[in-house]
C-alpha cells in the first residue's frame, strides 16, 4: 500500500506540468491541483513512515548494477515533509505570479517543476546508487531549465550555465563516492557501511568526494559560487524552491552518509564544522552587504545551510566519540533547522517575489515604505524574517536552540564545541542585523523611488502560499512539543541506541514561556491603548523640508558589519573625483561582487580556455584531418604493440 | 505536581513584582550618585517614577511615515525583560521557569526585543534613528558571543544548563576558580553596560543626535509608548544586573540573607555604574568595537580556564 502510494506522488508530480504542455491547463491551476493532491499522497506517506519505518519496494532495472529499490526510513519521511508540501503552495502562488497571459514559457515551467518534484521526492527514499543518481541529475537539469527560463538575458545566461557546470562537477564527485561506497559494500544498494571502512584511505577519500558533491548543492562555501546567481536569476517561486527544497537535498546525501557510517572520524565532523561556521558567519556578512533584496537572500541561504551544516558536523563528532546526547542533539536540531528553513526562506523569497512584482525592482536603494501598500505581504515577511532570525516565539528559534543545547552538551568531551557557540551567536547577531535591514529598509520609512509609491498588494493566490507557510513557522515555533516525537524518530535513525530528545528538554515549557512573553506584550498593549493621538512629521532636527532621500540606506545600515569582514567581502568602491572650485556632479558606489566566483573561478577558466585554445590548432574542423589523427593513433599503437 | 505548580506560580508572581515595582528605583540610584559627584543637587531618588506616571498621562504623537511596527517596539521592551525576569534566580528563590537550554532563551528574548525596537526605529524613516539602529545592531552582534561564551565557560563549570542552577553553583566557586570566574564577570560587566546603553558604549544623557544609540532610536516616541521605552529599559537593568548580582553572590539558601544581600548587590551594582558614569567619558564610536572584542576575550579566556577545572555540581 505505501510503496504503490509513494509511486502515486512521484507520478502525480511528474505529470502535473504535461496539461499544460499540451495546451490544456492555461492557467497552471491543474498543475496546482495534481501537485496539491501530490503533498495530500507525500503527507500521508510521510505520517506513516514516521510511525512505521520499514518498508520496501525492490524492483528489478535493465541498467547494470540498478535497482529501482525504495526503502522508506524515517529520515527520508522527515525530509519528505517539506518535499511534499511546499512545492504545491508554490504552485499556487506561481498560478498569479507567473500567469501564461505575461510569460511565454509558463508551461515549459510547470512541466520542469513538476519533473523536479517528482526527481526530489524520490531522492528522499531512494535506496540504489543509480537510482539516487538517475534522480539527482532529473533534478539538477530540470533546474537548469527553470533558472534558464528567461534567457533572453544575458545576465540569467550565465547565471544558469554556472548553475549547470557547478551541478555536473558536483555529480561528477557523487560518482565516485558511490563507486567507492559499492566497493566497499559489495553493491550499489546503499546501506549501513562496515565499520573501519571510514578510517581507511578509500573511505577517507569518499568523504571527501561526498562532501564537495554534496556541499555543492546546499551552497557551503566556499563551494557556493552557483547559489547567489541563481537564486536571483530565476523567477521567485522558483528561487523559493531552489533554496528550499533543492538546497536541502545536499543536506540529505550528508544525513544519510553519517546514517551509514557507524564510526565516522572526528577530522569529519571538524571538517564538516568548519565549512559550516564559515558559510554561516561569511554568508552573512555577504548578505549585508547586497544591495538585491533576492541576493541577500540568496547568501543567507547560505547561511542558514552553514547552521545545518554545523549541526551535522558535531552530530558527526558525537557519533565519532560515542557521545549519544550529542549526535541526537545537533543532528536532530540539524534536521529541524532543514524543515524550518524549507518554511521561511520560500515565505521570504515569496514576499521578495511580491515586492519585485509589485515595484519591478530587487534594488533595496529604490525600495521603501511598502508597509502601508503592502500590509500582508510585509506582516508575512516579518513572520519570516523574524523565524530566520533564530527568534522567538517562531521555529528558527527552535532548531537553534536544539544546536546550541548540542553544542554545550560537546563541550565535556571536545573543547571545539566553544568554537561552534562562538560560530552560532555571531551568526545569531548577524542574522538580527541582515534581517532587521532586509525588512527594515524594505518595507518600513518611506518609498525612496517612484516605483515604490504606487505598489499594491499582492494577488490573492500569492498570500495563500505566504500564509500557510507563515502559520507553519508559528505553529512550529509556539508548539515544537507537536513536531518532536517525529524528529525523535527521525534523528534516533542517526545511530544506534540513541537517547529520546525528551530525557533532554522539555519543549513544553519553551511554549509556556512563549505564551507568557505574548500575554505580558498584551498587558502592556491595554494600558496604552487609550492614548490620545496626534499625528505629526518625523522629528528631523528642525529641518522642516525633508525629502525620502535623506533616510538611512541599506548600503549605510550594513557598514558598520561589512567593515570588519572587509578581508573577505573585498568590496569595490567607485569613490567620487572631486576637483577644483567648482567640482561637477560626482558619485559613490560600492559593489561587493562574490569573490570565489566573480575572483577566482572566472579568471581561472577564463585563463584555462585561453591555453586550452591553443588546442584548436589540432581541430581545425576538417573530417580528413581527424580520419588522419585515427590512423596515425592506429599506427602508433600497432607500432607500440609490434615492439 | 499542582504543588509545585501552585509553587512555581508564587515565586512567578515574587519576581515580577521585583522587577515591575523596584526597577525604576535603580536607575534613581544611578542618577543621584551621578548627580552627588557632579556636585549638583540632582532629582529625587523615585524621579523615573514621577515621569512614568507623567508620561502615562500625556497624548502621542505619530510620525505620518510610522505602521503598527512603531509601536512593537516598546510593547516589546516591557514584556520581554519581564518574560525574561522568570528564568533567573532571585535572593534566596530559585527561577520560577526553569528548563535545561534556557539560558539560550533568555539571550534570545533580548535578542527579540532588540529587534523590534530597531525595527519601530526603521519605521519612522528618520537617518538619525536609522543610524541608531545600525550602531545597535553592529554592537550587540559583538556583545552576543561575550555573553555566550560565559555561559559556555559557567556551563561547563557547573555541568548545567538552566540559568538558574547555573548560576547558583558558579556562585559557589569563589575561591576555587577565582581568576576564570573574575575573567567571565569582567566580559559580563562590559556586555551589561553595553546592553544597557552605558557610558563608555552610550551616554543615555547626551544631546546630539548624532552620538546617540539607543536614545536616538527612540527620538520619536511620545507619551506612554515613550513611557514603556524608558521603564523598559530600568527592567532590563534590573534584569541583566541579576546575572551579576547572582554570579558574584553565594546563595546561602536562607531567605533572610540572601534577599538583603541580592538587593544590596544590586544597588552596589547601580552604584558602580554611577560611578563609572561620573569618571570616565564615552568612548568614540569606532573604538567601541575593540572594547567589546576585549569583552570577548575576556570570556575565552575565562572559558579556556574553566575548561581545565573540574565540574563542581
Amino acid at each position: 500500500m505505501l510503496p504503490s502510494l509513494f509511486l502515486a506522488t512521484v507520478l502525480i508530480a511528474a505529470l502535473s506540468g504535461l496539461p499544460s504542455l499540451l495546451g490544456k491547463d492555461v492557467d497552471g491551476k491543474g498543475a496546482a491541483r495534481m501537485l496539491a493532491l501530490s503533498a495530500l499522497c507525500g503527507l500521508s506517506v510521510a505520517a506513516v513512515t514516521l510511525a512505521r519505518p520499514g518498508w520496501q519496494l525492490d524492483l528489478a532495472w535493465s541498467l547494470p548494477g540498478a535497482r529501482f529499490t525504495l526503502r522508506g526510513d524515517a529520515l527520508g519521511a522527515f525530509f519528505l515533509l517539506p518535499v511534499s508540501v511546499v512545492p504545491a503552495l508554490l504552485a499556487h502562488y506561481g498560478t498569479a505570479y507567473w500567469p501564461d497571459a505575461e510569460h511565454d514559457r509558463a508551461a515549459g515551467l510547470r512541466f520542469c517543476f513538476g519533473l523536479a518534484v517528482a526527481a526530489i521526492t524520490l531522492l528522499c527514499f531512494a535506496a540504489n546508487a543509480i537510482l539516487f543518481l538517475v534522480a539527482w541529475e532529473v533534478m539538477a537539469i530540470t533546474c537548469f531549465l527553470m533558472v534558464a527560463l528567461e534567457d533572453r538575458d544575458a545576465e540569467v545566461r550565465e547565471a544558469s550555465w554556472i548553475y549547470l557546470v557547478a551541478a555536473h562537477t558536483g555529480t561528477l564527485c557523487l560518482f565516485a563516492g558511490f563507486a567507492l561506497v559499492a566497493s566497499a559494500r559489495g553493491s550499489f544498494d546503499l546501506g549501513p557501511i562496515p565499520a573501519g571502512w571510514a578510517a581507511s584511505t578509500p573511505g577517507s577519500l569518499a568523504f571527501l568526494l561526498f562532501l564537495v558533491g554534496f556541499s555543492l548543492k546546499a551552497g557551503l562555501m566556499p563551494l557556493h559560487v552557483w547559489l547567489p546567481v541563481a537564486h536571483a536569476a530565476a523567477p521567485s517561486h522558483v528561487s523559493a524552491f531552489l533554496s528550499g527544497l533543492i538546497t536541502k537535498m545536499g543536506i540529505l546525501g550528508l544525513v544519510r552518509l553519517l546514517a551509514w557510517i557507524p564510526d565516522p572520524p572526528v577530522w569529519w565532523g571538524g571538517t564538516l564544522l568548519a565549512m559550516g561556521g564559515l558559510s554561516a558567519v561569511l554568508g552573512l556578512a555577504f548578505a549585508l552587504a547586497q544591495q538585491d533584496l533576492k541576493r541577500a537572500l540568496a547568501y543567507s541561504t547560505i547561511e542558514n545551510l552553514g547552521l545545518i551544516a554545523m549541526g551535522l558536523g558535531l552530530a558527526t563528532v558525537g557519533k565519532a566519540s560515542g557521545n549519544g546526547a550529542l549526535l541526537m542533539l545537533a543532528g536532530s536540531g540539524a534536521l529541524l533547522h532543514v524543515l524550518n528553513h524549507s518554511l521561511f526562506k520560500p515565505l521570504l523569497f515569496l514576499g521578495a517575489g511580491s515586492v519585485v512584482h509589485a515595484t519591478d525592482t530587487r534594488d533595496l536603494e529604490r525600495l521603501g515604505g511598502l508597509l502601508k501598500a503592502m500590509p500582508w505581504t510585509g506582516g508575512l515577511f516579518l513572520v519570516g524574517a523574524t523565524a530566520i532570525a533564530g527568534l522567538p516565539p517562531f521555529n528558527g528559534f527552535v532548531s537553534e536552540w536544539l544546536m546550541y543545547v548540542g553544542a554545550f552538551h560537546s563541550l565535556q568531551s571536545w573543547a571545539w564545541g566553544a568554537a561552534a557557540i562562538f560560530a552560532l551567536c555571531l551568526a545569531g547577531g548577524l542574522a538580527l542585523a541582515t534581517f532587521a535591514r532586509l525588512f527594515g529598509i524594505t518595507f518600513l520609512g518611506e518609498p525612496r523611488h517612484e516605483a515604490s509609491r504606487h505598489a499594491h498588494e499582492a494577488a490573492a493566490p500569492m498570500l495563500t502560499a505566504m500564509k500557510v507557510l507563515a502559520l507553519g513557522c508559528a505553529a512550529i515555533g509556539l508548539a515544537p512539543f507537536a513536531v518532536f516525537p517525529w524528529l525523535d524518530r527521525a534523528a534516533s535513525g542517526l545511530g544506534p541506541n540513541l537517547p529520546h530528545l525528551s530525557a533532554h528538554l522539555s519543549p513544553g515549557l519553551l511554549s509556556l514561556i512563549s505564551g507568557l512573553g505574548v500575554g505580558f506584550a498584551w498587558i502592556a498593549w491595554l494600558s496604552i491603548r487609550r492614548m490620545g493621538t496626534r499625528v505629526s512629521e518625523t522629528w528631523g532636527c528642525g529641518y522642516t523640508a525633508p525629502t525620502a532621500r535623506i533616510q538611512y540606506t541599506a548600503a549605510s545600515f550594513g557598514q558598520l558589519l561589512t567593515d570588519p569582514f572587509h578581508w573577505a567581502l573585498w568590496p569595490v568602491r567607485h569613490l567620487p573625483r572631486i576637483r577644483g572650485l567648482f567640482p561637477s556632479p560626482s558619485h559613490f558606489r560600492t559593489d561587493t561582487p562574490d569573490p570565489v566566483l566573480d575572483r577566482g573561478l572566472k579568471p581561472l577558466f577564463k585563463f584555462s580556455s585561453w591555453v586550452l585554445g591553443w588546442m584548436r590548432v589540432l581541430q581545425a574542423g576538417h573530417l580528413p584531418i581527424y580520419l588522419l589523427y585515427v590512423v596515425l593513433t592506429l599506427v602508433a599503437l600497432l607500432a607500440w604493440t609490434l615492439a | 505536581m499542582i504543588r509545585s505548580a501552585l509553587f512555581s506560580l508564587c515565586l512567578g508572581l515574587i519576581h515580577l513584582a521585583v522587577v515591575v515595582l523596584l526597577s525604576p528605583l535603580l536607575l534613581g540610584i544611578v542618577t543621584r550618585i551621578k548627580a552627588y559627584v557632579a556636585g549638583r543637587t540632582g532629582p529625587p531618588l523615585l524621579q523615573l517614577y514621577f515621569d512614568l506616571a507623567k508620561l502615562a498621562r500625556k497624548d502621542a504623537v505619530f510620525s505620518r511615515s510610522t505602521t503598527w511596527v512603531f509601536l512593537a517596539g516598546p510593547l516589546a521592551a516591557v514584556a520581554i525583560p519581564a518574560t525574561a525576569a522568570l528564568l533567573v534566580p532571585m535572593g534566596s528563590a530559585r527561577a520560577p521557569l526553569g528548563f535545561s537550554g534556557d539560558l539560550i532563551l533568555f539571550a534570545y528574548l533580548f535578542a527579540l526585543a532588540r529587534f523590534l525596537t530597531v525595527l519601530s526605529a526603521l519605521d519612522t524613516g528618520s537617518s538619525f534613528e536609522g543610524m541608531g539602529a545600525a550602531r545597535e545592531v553592529a554592537f550587540a552582534a559583538l556583545a552576543e558571543p561575550a555573553l555566550f561564551l560565559g555561559l559556555a565557560a559557567l556551563a561547563s563549570f557547573s555541568g548545567s544548563l538552566s540559568l538558574g542552577p547555573l548560576l547558583t553553583v558558579a556562585g559557589r566557586g569563589w575561591g576555587i576558580a577565582s581568576g576564570p570566574l573574575i575573567l567571565v564577570l569582567a566580559g559580563w560587566v562590559l556586555v551589561f553596560m553595553v546592553e544597557n546603553c552605558r557610558i563608555p558604549f552610550d551616554d543615555p544623557a547626551t544631546h546630539l543626535e548624532l552620538t546617540m544609540i539607543h536614545e536616538v532610536m527612540v527620538l520619536d516616541h511620545s507619551g506612554p509608548p515613550l513611557g514603556l521605552v524608558l521603564y523598559g529599559a530600568s527592567m532590563k537593568f534590573l534584569v541583566l544586573g541579576t546575572l551579576l548580582v547572582k554570579l558574584c553572590l553565594p546563595t546561602t539558601g536562607n531567605p533572610w540573607l540572601d534577599w538583603p544581600a541580592y538587593f544590596g548587590g544590586l544597588g552596589l551594582l547601580a552604584v558602580g555604574v554611577g560611578l563609572v558614569e561620573s569618571t570616565m567619558a564615552r568612548l568614540k564610536l569606532n573604538r567601541v568595537p575593540q572594547l567589546l572584542v576585549v569583552a570577548v576575550l575576556s570570556s575565552a579566556f575565562g572559558f579556556l580556564m574553566l575548561l581545565l577545572q573540574p565540574t563542581l555540581r
